[in-house]
């Protein structure tokens, strides 16, 4: 398997959030991802795509989300960011606590902790980057990056 | 796949037959309208059919339970049926499987409302 890293520029549109979600799906089903773990990477990946395009650039035509995705021979590396004005993870409620159980909101880091092995969030300044990791095994990378 | 329904009552009960993908956008927005169309219309006794649902996000969940809490609200009761085993696994990691009444047999869910 050839691997490198590749990285888009998307609008801040729910268009783009269906497209990371697919490209990302493929790059899981590729790695030998059973079905299951596949789409837990592909809801990973969709909720920190809603959060870059709705909560960090709140569809701002002028701000965009930057979506990268890698190989290695250990990983599967997803990175999200938005320009947005940033997000604080110690004030991310805790979404199974009593008095959050039925907020409408509050659930998608949660949710990408809990179908990723590793998520790393960064405060960009402004902006935020999420990057998922999913171990995998097999054959790995060659430190390629490509922009698109 | 975008998301679909379609409504049919049996024994007073509106039961909303989905499909599809319940997301950020079309469907969530979708199922936030037929739930305030139906509570206009005085229907109380609501069961969502979840059972061709192929997807949710959090936003979908989140749709979900103010579906819950507005009919809840408003003196009704909102439950669910036939959970594709990836929203039954969902609804668990979030710990909603405890808050909604979900239910596997549509005979026995339409029974189960409040006469």
């Amino acid at each position: 398997m050839t691997a490198k890293r590749v990285v888009f520029k998307l609008d801040s549109t729910l268009d783009s959030v269906n497209e990371v979600e697919r490209k990302a799906s493929e790059l899981a089903s590729q790695s030998g991802l059973d079905e299951d773990e596949v789409q837990r990477i592909e809801m990973a990946v969709r909720e920190a795509a809603v959060n870059a395009v709705y909560h960090g650039n709140a569809y701002d035509p002028t701000k965009k989300m930057t979506f990268a995705m890698e190989r290695t021979p250990e990983s599967l590396i997803i990175t999200v960011s938005d320009e947005g004005k940033g997000l604080n993870e110690s004030e991310i409620p805790d979404p199974l606590a009593p008095e959050n159980l039925l907020k409408p909101h509050g659930r998608g880091i949660f949710l990408i902790r809990s179908f990723m092995d590793e998520v790393r969030i960064r405060n960009l300044q402004p902006g935020t980057e999420v990057t998922l990791i999913k171990h995998v095994r097999g054959q790995g990378a060659d430190g390629k990056e490509e922009s698109k | 796949m975008t998301m679909k329904s379609s409504t049919r009552q049996v024994d007073g009960v509106t039961i909303v037959d989905l499909s599809g993908r319940i997301t950020l956008g079309e469907g969530s927005t979708m199922l936030r309208d037929i739930v305030r169309d139906m509570i206009a219309k005085g229907q109380k006794k609501i069961l969502l059919n979840l059972g061709d649902v192929t997807y949710i996000d959090s936003s979908g969940i989140g749709e979900l339970v103010s579906a819950f809490t507005t009919v809840r609200n408003g003196g009704g009761e909102l439950k669910l049926l036939n959970l594709t085993k990836k929203v039954h696994d969902l609804l668990q990691i979030t710990k909603l499987y405890t808050v909604f009444d979900i239910k596997d047999d549509e005979a026995a869910a339409i029974q189960s409302f409040t006469k």
